[in-house]
Order: structure tokens, then C-alpha cells, then sequence
């Protein structure tokens, strides 16, 4: 399989970024000069762009409102959700697993627009027309690039370039008939996500990078961003086994959504609900230095095991590591000493409150 | 007056009669990134030629740091313990990071003098 390439290479190219494969796209893993720590603490002061382009989005309309036949595999209320609207939430399989965790924008009465896991897509398309009728249209929308512009100074900059994105409140968004300007993101700081049609965005982007402050932030720096907000990492802290109750994201499924019980895996997410999981998704802080990376075993403190690291970084802002893991429900109260075997050496740490840091997106 | 060799996976090592200092190359810490923590060798511990010695943590990735000679390890750069970014700031000096009391001298035959070094990191760009 050829490796793919999003419409912004050339520019990740110029700012000399370290390019790396990811979910089939040729991707900055991080730039020169910067690098993963001066990337991420940027975007916490001033103000980082990101080509999320690699990302699928979906555009999906019907003659009724589709939002009736999505809910079968959605588990969120979609059928109320108001033009305009984000709501984050996940894709599930017949067992209640989880397919892929995404965002469905409502657009209009009969139209949503879905942004996708990159390494999902495949597995997402099929799933989703499963449940559409043949009076529905799927649009996987590859003519578009999607740039994130994230923490405190993204909304001067997007404010600039489209008047009127400051009244915008997290998790909503406005469109017109060539961009989705959205509030949202996967760093926990205020910022926006800008989807724009590849014939418009060489003005874009010169009017972003005209600002001094708006720089170029690659994966690495993703990915500690987002541990740091606690925000999960399909294909580590997801996978299609776990349901959203075990991945401690029911707060998705909406009461009605529970009264009514009409979506695939229903009853096992129900019944844990009521009687809990085995296991639970928690968050790690190790003590000393040493990063505790995905795979390493948790114990209790007698050495039994009790689960497993999902993702684990440094991170830059709390100047230690930090860590996402499942384990056993009864070990997963914040402040639980544990012990993490790092290659053969048995080292303390705490179950931790989520997030590490104080999330600044702009609630209404 | 030492002699500095070294690998191909961007160790170097100087040598001064039968010890030497160890450290990864400006070329590897350029490439890995922010060092946030180095798993120092023990003291005493005897490495062969190409075992992994030590282990340097990025933000993102760790690191096998591998023996570019055999030995033993008689010392470890504790100032690395608080301060990893020595290695990104100072990887030649500042930022060694074991000593070894070489048990075989010819294991340095195998390895590159600055000059082969250079050329290999310029065939990789």
C-alpha cells in the first residue's frame, strides 16, 4: 500500500519537518527548531497549528434526518442534537465494542458531518452505511484539509480570518458552503478546528502563518498535548473490545439514549452501568523520572497484576511522566498506590485524577 | 590524550589507556529529541561489545544505548539524573554518560574514527 500524502506536505516539507508514517499517512512527527517539548509547551502559551487532514471526514445527508438510523450504532442523541452542535462520542460494534471515537457535527435537519479516526476509516465507512438507507448519501470528502489551530492566542487568529468565531462555545461550530469552522480540539486548550476545501487554502494558511505566534506543531507533540488533557488515543486507549462504560466515557450516552436502549451492545453497556466493569480506564502518575510507556504491567501492592499502561509520555508541563492504563475496578480509585514493572524493576506510582492539567476550552 | 571512536548506531566512545568514556553522538541527540531521562548503567556491571548498556528516554521514545566495546562499567553520570538535557546540550562533554575499563582492546578495531563517522551520518541525509 502507497503511502499517503495530506494537500499541506510541501509545507511540512519548507518548515523541514521530521516526516513519519502514521495510520498510512506520511506525517511531521515534529519540526527543527522546535522539537516535541518546545512544540507542546507552544501551543500551551501561544498558539499551535496542526494538519489533522490525514483524518477522515465524512459528510452524510438524507431526505429524512439520518440521525434515526445512525443512533443504532451511535449511542449519543443525535435525533436532538441542534444545528450546529459537536458532540464527541463513539462508533459501536454489535457487542457494544468500540469501532472508533469521533465527533458528529449536526449541519442541518438531515445532514450530520463526521471527522474519523485516519486509521479507522476503513473499518468506519462500511459500518456506518450499514445502518443508511439508499434515499442517504456518504460522502468521504477527500478534497478537503483539516487544520486545528489550538491554544490561547487560535481565537484572534481564526477571529481574524472568519468574523464572528469568537462567539462560538466549545463543541459547536458554523458552516456555510465552503468551511466548518469548529470549536473544539485534542490538546484541552481553547481552539478550533478549520475544514476547508484544498482550492482554498493557500490563502488560509498565509493569512494564519502572517501571524508570528501561529506555528507548525507535529504528532509527538500531539500526542503528549492530548495525554496531558486526557483525551484517548484510538487503537491504545480504545480498541473495538472495550466498551465506552470501561473506557469511562458512558457520560457519551445521553439518559434518553439509556431509557431507550435501541443502540447496538445496549444491553451489556446497560448492565454495566448498573453493576460496573471489570476493568476501568484510569490515569497514572508514576513517581521519579522514568517514562512508563504503553504495555507495562500495573500491580497492586501485594505484585499481583492488576492491568496494563495504554499510552504514557513525558509530560512537559507538569515536568514528570504521566500515564493512561486499565485496571481492575477495585484498584482504580484516585490515590491508590501501585507499582509499575519497568524492565524488571518494580517502581511506585498513583492513580491520578484526569485531566493532568486544567482543561481552558470555552464553555458556555 | 584520548581517542574517540565510533558506531554506526551514533555511540562514541574515547579511549585513554584502558578506560573510556561513552555517549551517544550530537547527530543521535539531534535526532532523538528532548532527552527527559536516562536509565544510567550500574557500576560493575560487565557489558560485551554491542550489548545494550543504557536506556534514553525522549518525549516520545526510549532509546537502546548499546556498549561500542566491552567492559565494565566504573562510573555513570548521575548529574544526567537531574539534568538529562545534558545530552542535548553538551552530548561530547557535559552529557557522557558511563565509564568502562575495557576488557579487550581490539573490540575498537571495529569501530569508525571520526573522519568514517562523519562520512556515514552524511550518507544518511
Amino acid at each position: 500500500m502507497t503511502v499517503k500524502r495530506t494537500a499541506l506536505y510541501d509545507l511540512h516539507i519548507r518548515h523541514h519537518a521530521k516526516m513519519v508514517e502514521f495510520a498510512g499517512y506520511e506525517m511531521p512527527i515534529q519540526y527543527q527548531g522546535m522539537g516535541v517539548m518546545a512544540e507542546h509547551l507552544h501551543t500551551r502559551a501561544e498558539v499551535g497549528v496542526f494538519d489533522v487532514s490525514h483524518m477522515g471526514q465524512i459528510f452524510i445527508s438524507g431526505e429524512t434526518d439520518p440521525a434515526n438510523r445512525l443512533e443504532r450504532i451511535i449511542p449519543s442523541a443525535l435525533k436532538t442534537q441542534k444545528i450546529g452542535a459537536m458532540r464527541y462520542t463513539v462508533l459501536l460494534n454489535d457487542d457494544g465494542g468500540i469501532i472508533d471515537d469521533l465527533i458528529v457535527t449536526r449541519l442541518s435537519e438531515t445532514s450530520f458531518y463526521i471527522v474519523i479516526n485516519a486509521a479507522r476509516i476503513t473499518q468506519d465507512i462500511p459500518r456506518l452505511q450499514s445502518v443508511l438507507m439508499d434515499t442517504d448519501t456518504l460522502h468521504h470528502d477527500q478534497e478537503r484539509i483539516l487544520i486545528a489551530l489550538q491554544g490561547p492566542k487560535a481565537e484572534a487568529i481564526v477571529t481574524k480570518l472568519f468574523p464572528g468565531a469568537q462567539d462560538l462555545k466549545f463543541m459547536t461550530s458554523r458552516s456555510d458552503d465552503q468551511n466548518i469552522i469548529s470549536r473544539c480540539g485534542y490538546t484541552g486548550e481553547d481552539g478550533f478546528e478549520l475544514s476547508i476545501p484544498i482550492a482554498q487554502m493557500d490563502s488560509v494558511l498565509d493569512n494564519i502563518f502572517a501571524f508570528p505566534e501561529a506555528k507548525l506543531i507535529g504528532l509527538g507533540a500531539r500526542d503528549s498535548l492530548r495525554l496531558e488533557a486526557g483525551l484517548c488515543l484510538y487503537g491504545h486507549d480504545l480498541n473495538d473490545t472495550l466498551s465506552p462504560v470501561e473506557a469511562g466515557l458512558s457520560w457519551v450516552i445521553q439518559k434518553q439514549r439509556r431509557e431507550s436502549a435501541d443502540f447496538c451492545g445496549a444491553e451489556r453497556i446497560l448492565t454495566e452501568l448498573k453493576e460496573g466493569t471489570k476493568t476501568r480506564r484510569i490515569s497514572l502518575l508514576p513517581e521519579g523520572r522514568a517514562p512508563i510507556r504503553e504495555g507495562v504491567e500495573i500491580q497492586n501492592i501485594d505484585g499481583q497484576t492488576i492491568g496494563r499502561v495504554t499510552s504514557g509520555t513525558y509530560s512537559p508541563c507538569l515536568e514528570k511522566p504521566i500515564a493512561m492504563a486499565y485496571v481492575k475496578a477495585d484498584h482504580a480509585k484516585i490515590g491508590t498506590d501501585v507499582n509499575v514493572l519497568l524492565r524488571g524493576k518494580s517502581l511506585p506510582a498513583k492513580i491520578a485524577q484526569m485531566p493532568f492539567i486544567e482543561s481552558k476550552t470555552k464553555k458556555g | 590524550m584520548d581517542t574517540i571512536y565510533f558506531t554506526k548506531d551514533h555511540e562514541y566512545i574515547a579511549v585513554e589507556g584502558s578506560t573510556a568514556t561513552v555517549g551517544i553522538t550530537d547527530y543521535a541527540q539531534s535526532q532523538l529529541g528532548d532527552v527527559v531521562y536516562v536509565e544510567l548503567p550500574e557500576i560493575g556491571t560487565k557489558l560485551d561489545q554491542e550489548d545494550e548498556a543504557c536506556i534514553v528516554e525522549s518525549v516520545k521514545v526510549a532509546s537502546e544505548i548499546y556498549a561500542p566495546a566491552g567492559g565494565t562499567v566504573i562510573g555513570a553520570n548521575e548529574a544526567l539524573n537531574d539534568n538529562p538535557a545534558l545530552i542535548n546540550e553538551d552530548p561530547m562533554e557535559e552529557g557522557w554518560i558511563y565509564k568502562l575499563e575495557l576488557s579487550d582492546a581490539g573490540d575498537l578495531d571495529a569501530l569508525l574514527d571520526e573522519e568514517a563517522y562523519q562520512d556515514y551520518v552524511q550518507s544518511l541525509s
